[in-house]
């Protein structure tokens, strides 16, 4: 039986994404951060958008060109601390930002790729970030309700995929990568290198292709930004 | 805090990862105790951004653009090392994998409170993933200078500032001494070498219990 082929032009695949949509972008400062399909999305420029992503990049990097574009109403992130540019405008009132614990930030996106409405945890209680919560009283205590985390798009980077959209990831460019690719209405993934149906041995791959709605092939020669930690 | 001070508290805390751990060194202070680890001592450690068997930082020239700490250093991967998600980097954490994480503090109490994510108004860059390490690892060590840069104290009776974490700490380093959060109070357990009891007590803005007769030094 054949299967689709999702190779996808970068323009069309990220011409899908309209003003006010929420966003999911993989990576864990560089590593996994799919620089090349931001920088299309820069392009095309949507406003309001609502982007969650681990953390905010640093100055002149990924998330920070959104930013900078003045393309962001709202950040659903775990840290910015690297980016000084990302917490001016939040101090500013210039982007909404909602911090997360990183590990339920995590649980969250799983939540939602897993079809949850949420999770019940403990992490938290007793701090600032439980406040407004909901809770829940179980085996004689009070646990906060995390609701799960979902969103229209989900760009995220694979070093390698077949035609068909199952991925790979690479070390430590893995982290939220396989979580996004789950969680959002349309996936759309950015691979180094794409190799034809059976060129992926099926116990290796990381994303099933069946959540991944769009593949774009990343020219041989990556942005400098892919390979450029600034500490 | 001098350099050998800094180093003696490093070295101090290093003597604590014992054969078999699983331990992640938070951002700053604690990841320096890496270097401090005997070579041949069976441990892995873990880094949230989903590596279990951290190596070491990379020599420079041998970057690996794929491979970095949660802290942005360029590391290796050790031999019997593993790859994950962030789901499960933290499902690691939180289902009780984690003997032990050595963490900074802003402020740490005599009950065991932590605050080192947020000072308001001042600094408020987000939570990253210390409070599911200070809330779950089964061992919480801080690390920190005695006192801040004014001279004010740092371990004080109850935390001014918002926490991380609530009663979670077990043992507190500094450049001073080492102590312990046990039930009825914090109990001094070393002193660093050259340094009083008075001085500590003087540094500290919380009742120390001290042991009868003579205080190990390190």
């Amino acid at each position: 039986m054949p299967v689709l082929d999702k190779s996808t032009d970068l323009t069309d695949a990220i011409a899908q994404i309209r003003d006010g949509a929420r966003v999911m972008i993989g990576g864990f400062g560089v590593p996994g951060t799919p620089f090349t399909l931001i920088e299309e999305l820069v392009r095309h420029g949507p406003k309001n958008l609502t982007i969650i992503k681990n953390d905010a990049n640093e100055p002149g990097m990924g998330v920070d060109w959104l930013l900078s574009a003045g393309m962001v109403r709202r950040l659903i992130t775990s840290h910015v601390g690297l980016n000084g540019n990302a917490v001016r405008m939040m101090n500013a009132g210039e982007i909404e930002v909602e911090f997360v614990a990183q590990g339920i930030l995590a649980e969250r996106i799983r939540a939602a790729g897993a079809g949850l409405k949420g999770f019940v945890t403990d992490i938290g209680i007793g701090t600032l970030l439980s406040e407004g919560k909901q809770t829940v009283e179980m085996d004689g205590a009070t646990w906060l309700i995390e609701p799960a985390l979902e969103a229209d798009f989900a760009l995220v980077h694979a070093a390698r995929a077949d035609t068909f959209g199952n991925l790979v990831y690479a070390a430590t460019a893995r982290n939220f990568n396989p979580l996004m690719a789950m969680a959002a209405n349309c996936t759309i993934a950015e691979a180094e290198t794409i190799v034809e149906i059976g060129g992926i041995d099926p116990d290796a791959v990381h994303t099933p292709a069946p959540f991944v709605d769009h593949l774009v092939a990343l020219p041989e020669q990556l942005m400098e930004v892919y390979g450029v930690v600034q500490r | 805090m001098s350099s050998s001070a800094k180093n003696r508290m490093l070295a101090r805390a290093a003597r604590d990862i014992t054969p078999g751990m699983t331990v992640n060194l938070g951002i700053g202070l604690p990841t320096q105790v890496m270097a401090h680890v005997a070579a041949d001592c069976p441990v892995c450690l873990h880094s949230e951004n989903g590596i279990a068997g951290v190596g070491g930082l990379t020599a420079p020239g041998q970057e690996d653009r794929n491979l970095i700490d949660a802290g942005g250093g360029y590391i290796t991967c050790a031999p019997g090392g593993s790859f994950f998600d962030s789901a499960v980097s933290f499902a690691l954490v939180r289902g009780g994998r984690l003997d032990l994480t050595l963490l900074g503090a802003f402020e740490v109490a005599a009950n065991g409170d932590l605050a080192n994510w947020i000072i308001p108004g001042k600094s408020a860059a987000g939570v990253g993933g210390a409070i599911e390490l200070a809330q779950k690892a089964r061992r919480v060590g801080v690390l920190t200078t005695h006192t801040d840069k004014h001279g004010n104290p740092k371990i004080l009776d109850r935390c001014t500032l918002p926490l991380t974490a609530m009663g979670c700490v077990n043992r507190i380093y500094t450049d001073m001494a080492v102590c312990d959060v046990e039930h009825d109070g914090l109990h001094l357990i070393e002193l660093a070498e050259g340094v009083t009891l008075a001085e500590v007590r003087a540094a500290t803005g919380a009742l120390l219990i001290a042991p009868d007769g003579p205080i190990p030094t390190f």
